[in-house]
């Protein structure tokens, strides 16, 4: 197996290559790299298959994207943005998408203010005390069950619990005495729920990351912890806070069983009694999605168009979101800056 | 009482504090378990404990019967025969997920290795964007796009004729739902394997290229099957999101209570029928009556279990890589 | 010996010798910056040619013939040269050690000759690197690797059973995948070459992870070994193990050099004298000497060399 090697190459002077300037560069031809032809034709398959699954990807993405805006912007228009949906089986009446978006964010701010305290605390909880152990592991996994049950789960479950007596002052309770149970309200306790684990994800995630020696500092100087919580690590895991929440109220957007199940089937704002804000509160409505969903061929509407321009929307709104709460997250943290 | 909330507090009220607030979630879940299995129970009892997963008359049948009764019906009224609806939901759990997995894989080994720079730039948001569209908005794009097109298409007039006594096709069914569901689900898997892979320490790789191993192989025989738990999540999550997907099945899939039938063929892709899921969302109107109630919330139980299922499945799945050593 | 007067200018200062004033008492020495010496390279390496057998070493050793040289060897990562101008001979049955301080470009010199430089994206290359003559540039490079191994600083097996890991590299340079029963006696030869087939023949299923980092690190070495390569490089294989694995695979290293040319880059100057058979010591990206192990610890050519391994061996 072994070659004698050809003549080797006279050594250079005394002093080397460096002092003279270094040798007449010898022509190099280009390396022989690992090129994909030189590979067996399975292996070539796969990558044949990975570059198409990559393509593909691309492709479907703008193609979703390309065509919910070419369909709706070509069917929105301000007028819409802003005038009230009208049921009516004529198609040219039926208005506008003013109540669906005002819905929409009625349900978004209600159920991210009770989400964002729940999971921020739950978070520092676990992360700062956690004690018993037993139980932040039981609440963590908890919370990772909440993540994972489809929300017509979690509408279901808000149903019955929003009509037991207990709930009548949340909603409309008609005169045989059967609680609805359907209102904004309601509607926004479960939403909560499912923006709950992002909330916490992304503080544990932000408390997590900070070193222990800033704490320390802080214990060393006498300071309680709840004291530090509150001075030295919530201005840190603002922007985690801020993160999950914004990717909370992505998922709050765009979800659709909850508000079908719990919103009741207006299509307007319907309110209930007489009590100025609380009054819509409690009553029915529709949102972006119950929109899409029931002017669609599936639903009871069948105003393609106006489904399109909502949708496009909603798009919109919840690609904004994510955005943001990327932007929000790229941001260098107070700590990093003066590490 | 708030004033004695402004006060300082100290650790061992704050520890209280927190610490019920963070019950709250388990709370909210035990709450659910139990007002779901009690307001199933009706059902439950009137079918024998899992009955009304059986196969049977038709369900569409049983379930509009349901809806116009009294306050109190009697108890021949719950009987269900839920067997086509869990079918369509395995049916496309399986098909989904089935096809997800091997082209999240793909993808994320794309994205990980094979894709030069600016692509890479271009397809992680990609991924992230449709990681982020709502479900209603899959189940538009498939209502008047790909249903239309499978309509005229893809069903020839003879096939329509064949299954009309039984069926009317319409283009909704198997073949869209099944596409759809797979797209929805991808994103997550990819989003997972691309973060496994790229914590696969370099030593590895380093170790595999040094031995000869070319791209490909160094990738899939060293870094895919280090990263195999993180597969199994990945499956074990997209199999979630797929067993609860209600909305956008319940717009794209038919919404019969109809088992397609695999002798017929390439049919079999056309036929219309529908989930667990898209049922209860599709009762919503109905629920008043009490045998629907009940119903609804005995298919709510069964997806509760589904999920407690698909995590023991994926526990069980990572058990023999625990062995090998690697973290799980 | 000729203490290379021509590499300090006359009359330069050594601040170790004490000042003597008039009435002959001594003044300490003031501390001043310490000179700079320029690094010169005395002599230019040279192949050595067969006659070497007249140094007569302690080993004994017979070199073989040389399967590996470098010529006029730089390496730059961007525009900063991390080896300058190489050249050295590698030969079967010989174990070269590569001494020399951090940053001096020996672990560079090492990953270039199987071509592993290259997956660094600023790296570039110029002179030659031959084996058995051919320029490995244009050797395809899978094959290239099954005739140049290489063992890496931390033991890294990967996570899969012991054989499984052994016969990677088999199965990696086969077109057909060979099937177990004719991996299992390559897999048991790699395994007694390193000598570690006494320790793990009763679970060679058995998760590699699980074993100790001695036996992690053979492991690795019946890994390179298992495609019975030409040359054996290995960088600083010891310095993550405890001494006694270090003992066992000293010993292994003297065993596998009658079959392959061993190239070891370390930091250990003791390990460097148990183990070499020759020695190139470079500094800064410069070869400064190169020679036998007896001549370049004992009797140092260069300044910057004696500086190095002074104290060593006293």
């Amino acid at each position: 197996m072994s070659t004698i090697p050809r003549s080797v190459p006279p050594a250079p002077a005394v002093g080397g290559a460096l002092l003279a300037g270094g040798p007449q560069r010898p022509y190099r031809p280009a390396p022989r790299r690992d090129s994909v032809s030189s590979w067996r034709w399975r292996h070539r398959a796969a990558y044949g298959a990975c570059w198409a699954a990559g393509l593909s990807l691309c492709l479907i993405a703008v193609a979703i994207l390309g065509y919910m805006a070419v369909e709706g912007v070509q069917y929105l228009s301000l007028e819409m943005l802003v005038t009230r949906p009208e049921p009516s089986l004529d198609q040219a009446q039926t208005g506008g998408i003013l109540d669906p978006i005002l819905g929409t964010l009625i349900l978004t701010v209600m159920a991210i203010l009770i989400a964002t305290p729940l999971g921020a605390v739950a978070a520092i909880w676990i992360v700062e005390y956690g004690r018993p152990r037993w139980l932040a592991r039981t609440i963590e996994s908890g919370i990772e069950v909440v993540a994972g049950t489809p929300d017509i789960v979690l509408a279901i479950f808000g149903l019955a619990i929003f009509q037991l007596p207990l709930f009548a002052p949340l909603s409309f309770t008609a005169d045989g005495g059967g609680v609805f149970g359907r209102s904004f309200f309601a509607a926004s306790a479960m939403l909560s729920l499912i923006a709950i684990p992002m909330v916490f994800s992304a503080t544990r995630e932000g408390l997590l990351q900070v070193p222990a020696h800033v704490r320390e500092a802080s214990w060393a100087l006498g300071k309680t912890r709840i004291c530090t919580i509150r001075s030295v690590l919530l201005p840190v895991v603002r922007r985690h806070i801020a993160t999950g929440s914004t990717l909370g109220m992505g998922r709050i957007v765009g979800d659709t069983a909850i508000v079908v199940v719990l919103l009741g089937g207006s299509l307007q704002i319907t309110p209930v009694g007489d009590v100025p804000v609380l009054d819509v509160l409690k009553g029915s409505g529709s949102t972006l999605t119950t929109y899409v969903y029931n002017a669609s061929p599936a639903g009871e509407g069948n105003a393609p168009q106006k489904a399109y321009a909502a949708a496009f929307v909603l798009l919109v709104l919840v690609l904004l979101l994510n955005a943001v709460a990327t932007s929000i997250g790229k941001r260098s943290s107070p700590l990093e800056a003066h590490s | 009482m708030f004033r004695r909330l402004r006060e300082p507090w100290t650790d061992r009220q704050a520890a209280w504090r927190l610490g019920a607030v963070s019950c709250l979630v388990l709370l909210v879940i035990l709450l659910m378990v139990v007002f779901v299995a009690v307001k199933a129970w009706p059902t439950l009892s009137n079918n024998g404990g899992v009955g009304w997963l059986g196969p049977g008359e038709d369900v569409d049948k049983q379930m509009s019967a349901m809806l116009t009764t009294s306050r109190h019906p009697d108890s021949s009224v719950y009987h269900l025969d839920a067997w086509p609806l869990v079918y369509g939901t395995i049916l496309t759990t399986i098909v989904a997920v089935g096809f997800g997995l091997v082209f999240s894989v793909l993808a994320a080994i794309f994205i990980v290795e094979f894709a030069p720079e600016w692509l890479r730039r271009l397809v992680v948001p990609a991924v992230r964007l449709l990681a982020a569209i709502p479900s209603v908005v899959y189940g538009l794009v498939g209502i008047l796009v790909l249903v239309p097109f499978v309509n005229e298409h893809l069903i020839s007039a003879e096939r329509r004729k064949e299954v009309e006594y039984v069926v009317q096709l319409t283009g909704t069914g198997v073949l869209v739902a099944c596409l759809v569901l797979t797209v929805m689900v991808t994103p997550i898997m990819i989003a997972i394997v691309v973060d496994a892979l790229r914590s696969i320490p370099t030593a590895w790789t380093e170790g595999a290229t040094a031995l000869g191993a070319n791209r490909w192989e160094a990738m899939w025989t060293v870094s895919v099957r280090a990263a195999r738990p993180a597969i199994v999540a990945a499956a074990v999550l997209a199999g979630a999101r797929a067993v609860g997907e209600a909305v956008m099945i319940s717009m794209v899939s038919g919404s019969r209570g109809f088992s397609p039938n695999l002798m017929d063929g390439l049919t079999y892709l056309f036929e219309p029928f529908r989930t667990v899921a898209a049922s209860m969302i599709e009762q919503v109107d109905g629920l008043n009556a009490p045998a629907i109630s009940s119903s609804v919330y005995a298919m709510a139980l069964l997806l509760l279990f589904s999920s407690l299922v698909l995590s023991i499945g994926g526990y069980v799945a990572k058990l023999p890589m625990r062995r090998q050593g690697m973290r799980v | 010996m000729n203490r290379s007067d021509h590499l300090d200018p006359p009359g330069a200062f050594d601040p170790r010798e004490a000042i003597f004033q008039e009435d002959g008492s001594a003044l300490d020495p003031p501390t001043l910056p310490p000179p700079v010496r320029r690094v010169r390279v005395d002599q230019t390496p040279v192949a050595v040619p067969p006659e070497t057998d007249r140094f007569v070493p302690v080993r004994d050793r017979v070199s073989g013939p040389e399967r590996m040289r470098v010529d006029h060897l730089t390496v730059r990562y961007g525009d900063a040269a991390a080896v300058k101008d190489v050249s050295l001979p590698i030969h079967q049955g010989e174990v070269l050690a590569l001494i020399g301080p951090s940053g001096c470009g020996k672990t560079t010199l090492l990953r270039t000759l199987n071509r592993l430089t290259e997956t660094t994206e600023s790296a570039s290359r110029d002179g030659g690197v031959l084996l058995d003559g051919q320029e490995v540039e244009q050797i395809d490079p899978t094959a290239l690797r099954r005739r140049v191994a290489m063992v890496f600083q931390q033991p890294n097996p990967f996570p899969m059973s012991i054989f499984d890991n052994v016969a990677y590299a088999i199965r990696v340079q086969n077109k057909k995948t060979p099937r177990r029963r004719e991996l299992e006696p390559q897999v048991i030869d790699a395994l007694r070459r390193a000598g570690l087939y006494d320790e793990v023949a009763d679970g060679l299923d058995r998760p590699a992870l699980r074993l100790s980092g001695g036996q992690q690190q053979r492991l690795c070495i019946a890994r390179a070994i298992a495609t019975r390569p030409e040359v054996l490089l290995m960088d600083e294989p010891c310095s993550a193990l405890d001494p006694k694995s270090t003992a066992v695979i000293e010993a292994l290293i003297g065993e596998l050099r009658r079959d392959l040319a061993v190239v070891i880059v370390t930091h250990n100057l003791a390990q460097a004298h148990r183990v070499a058979d020759k020695v190139a010591f470079m500094f800064l990206g410069d070869l400064v000497e190169y020679g036998d192990v007896q001549q370049v610890f004992e009797a140092p050519v260069a300044h910057r060399t004696r500086d190095y391994v002074a104290g060593a061996f006293g």
